[in-house]
């Protein structure tokens, strides 16, 4: 079926909303694909309190967070969103998305302007074994617990010790579920000290300077080798010793989704310290391909906050280039740099910010 | 050294802690987080000013320990749960702690619980005094627990003890 | 395994739903994803590696890594992890041809 807008965003999660709030009260035309069944993205499954600031949520948990972000686009007339629609690729020579709704039905969008906002995929790690059936990205447990209220397992060893690692072993504890130890290969606890300072004191050891080396089990996990690293990161020989779990958390970071800004011929680059994969932009979230904009995860692993205020700046930037901004859309544009900018002032920011350097062009 | 153990050392914990004679004038909040990060919903949480207004959002959150009454408002307002409240002389034996809790089981008024210090070890055994839900945040309680006074410095989490 | 009270998580009471694994029934709840009703009731296990038919279960549960792929009343490779159950709906696990 042939569908027409003006702006396509294609992704539901915190950066696809808040660009898609932009237009509520306006004359133009958004379809905004999400391959979810549901909208919200990863914001439904946070059972935390957030950060940042009070005009960010901050000491809102996640799920309502997605609530409020919800409440204000699905009144909206001219905001239409297909839910369980994967936007399955970009044809140049026709100008249309392709999007597969249900798995059943096909769509072809004609659209003016479009915002990925796609997110990011769990990386994995490499060990022998990594395949069996109780090995979970962080994500996964997440789901599991948070949206369907299913355990994991009864025994949970989490691996990586960042921002994910930490909230999750909390979340598995709050779920009644043991977490053994999380294992963290380098010499320092990864995430925030305030999210490790919690589950220490729930007596959940941290062990550093250790990974793993191999999973062992019949049909499912029933436990793991772990080994000491070095300080070159090599394995510590005679350090191998043997756990047992029938559950393995894989927390050892994301990857933005950025397939389709290739097909839309916007240039990319290989940037680690923002995950992976991403597109040069200009600080107006703007691609080298102008009608194409990013925002969230897929720009750059970073935070919600950040994928809200980056969906800000991403919807307006294209209320501007179809000349319908008002006052209100600027100041919101303006807020939200300024807001983006002193969240990465301090010593947090600076691997994105090293990142961003690279692929962030002013004359993009 | 908190960032290679994931908690504060005796030396850590009390340089965010006011001067002895503090502790004698009444309870108190202590901030536990060390780190600049992108976070301050703590500023607006304080109804006497007490905590310091940040000039970017990044800046460590300082409390005037002399303005400060101890009234635990902004316990529930911290995402990382790093704030609690000291009351030294609860009673001549006794001090109480007012800490941030979201686990099962929801603890009730006179229940026991082993106290936990930072590192997680079991160090002594507390009761419950009171349970505190605050409207804006109600599922993370601030529970009061009564504790042996040479601990009051050390206590920093609850387990409850298992019938 | 139910996680039957949470500190946090107010869950819905949700209707079961009745389908098939290999033709066999089995339990869901409405709303949820084939994949999680089937590892709920024990099946760690629903697919298999390609060339060496080594068990494969959830890993992202979101639809990106392809781990839980079967056969759903008809169509193969569906995503099981973001399927919903439907009443009645036929699931088979996929054998490979190496």
């Amino acid at each position: 079926m042939k569908q027409y807008c003006d702006v396509l965003i294609i992704g539901a999660g915190p950066a696809g909303l808040c660009a898609a709030s932009v237009f509520v009260n306006t004359n133009v035309q958004v379809i905004v694909l999400e391959r979810d069944p549901f909208l919200g993205g990863q914001l439904l499954k946070q059972t935390h309190m957030f950060f940042g600031s009070k005009e960010q949520y901050a000491g809102t948990r996640g799920f309502e967070i997605s609530n409020i972000l919800q409440e204000s686009v699905l009144q909206a007339n001219n905001i239409h969103f297909f839910k369980d629609t994967v936007a399955a690729g970009y044809y140049p020579e026709d100008g249309f998305m392709l999007a597969l709704e249900q798995d059943q039905k096909l769509h072809h969008i004609y659209f003016k302007k479009v915002i990925v906002a796609t997110g990011a995929s769990e990386k994995a790690l490499i060990f022998e074994n990594n395949d069996m059936p109780g090995i979970f990205g962080a994500g996964a447990v997440q789901t599991l617990m948070n949206m369907y209220g299913v355990a994991p397992g009864k025994e949970v060893i989490m691996v990586g010790s960042g921002n994910i690692g930490l909230i999750v072993s909390y979340q598995l504890l709050q779920a009644g579920v043991p977490v053994k130890c999380i294992i963290e290969a380098a010499p320092v606890v990864g995430g925030y000290f305030v999210h490790a300072a919690k589950i220490r004191r729930m007596q959940v050891p941290i062990l550093l300077q250790t990974t793993v080396r191999k999973a062992f089990g019949k049909q499912s996990l029933e436990g793991i080798e772990m080994v000491s690293l070095d300080e070159n990161w090599q394995e510590i020989p005679g350090t191998e010793r043997i756990e047992s779990c029938d559950t393995l958390c894989l927390a050892v970071g994301l990857s933005p989704l950025s397939e389709l800004l290739s097909h839309m011929q916007c240039e990319t680059k290989y940037v680690p310290a923002l995950g992976g994969s991403v597109a040069l932009r200009n600080q107006r979230m703007q691609c080298t391909n102008k009608d194409v904009y990013i925002a969230g995860d897929v720009a750059g692993i970073e935070e919600a906050s950040s994928a809200m205020l980056e969906g800000y700046i991403a919807g307006v930037s294209i209320a501007e280039d179809l000349q319908i901004a008002t006052p209100e859309h600027m100041t919101l544009l303006q807020k939200s740099s300024q807001f983006l900018q002193s969240m990465r002032s301090g010593p947090m920011g600076e691997k994105i910010c090293s990142g961003l350097q690279k692929v962030e062009e002013s004359n993009v | 050294m908190y960032k290679n153990t994931g908690y504060l050392s005796p030396q850590e914990y009390s340089s965010l802690m006011p001067e002895e004679e503090r502790f004698n004038k009444g309870p108190v909040a202590i901030i536990e987080c060390p780190e600049c990060i992108p976070c301050n919903p703590c500023q607006q949480a304080c109804a006497r000013g007490a905590i310091q207004r940040f000039q970017n959002i990044t800046d460590l959150p300082v409390i005037n320990f002399d303005l400060c009454n101890g009234c635990g408002n902004c316990i529930a307002v911290c995402p990382g749960l790093a704030i609690y409240v000291i009351e030294k002389n609860y009673s001549p034996t006794t001090s109480l702690i007012k800490i941030p809790y979201e686990m099962l089981p929801i603890p009730t008024k006179n229940d026991p619980c082993d106290i936990l210090s930072r590192d997680g070890s079991v160090i002594g055994k507390g009761t419950v005094v009171k349970v505190q839900k605050y409207s804006f945040n109600p599922k993370a309680r601030v529970l009061w627990i009564e504790i042996p006074k040479e601990l009051f410095k050390e206590a920093r989490n609850v387990r409850m003890v298992k019938e | 395994m139910r996680i039957k009270e949470h500190p946090i998580i107010e869950w819905k009471e949700k209707k079961k739903v009745s389908f098939f694994l290999d033709g066999k029934p089995v339990q869901g709840y409405e709303g949820e994803p084939i994949a999680v009703a089937l590892f709920e009731q024990g099946f760690k296990s629903i697919s298999e590696s390609l060339v060496y038919h080594r068990p494969r279960g959830l890993f992202c549960c979101i639809g990106n890594c392809s781990s839980c792929l079967m056969k759903v009343d008809g169509i193969p490779n569906v995503r099981t992890c973001t399927k919903q159950v439907k009443e009645g709906m036929q699931v088979e696990t996929q054998k490979r041809e190496s």
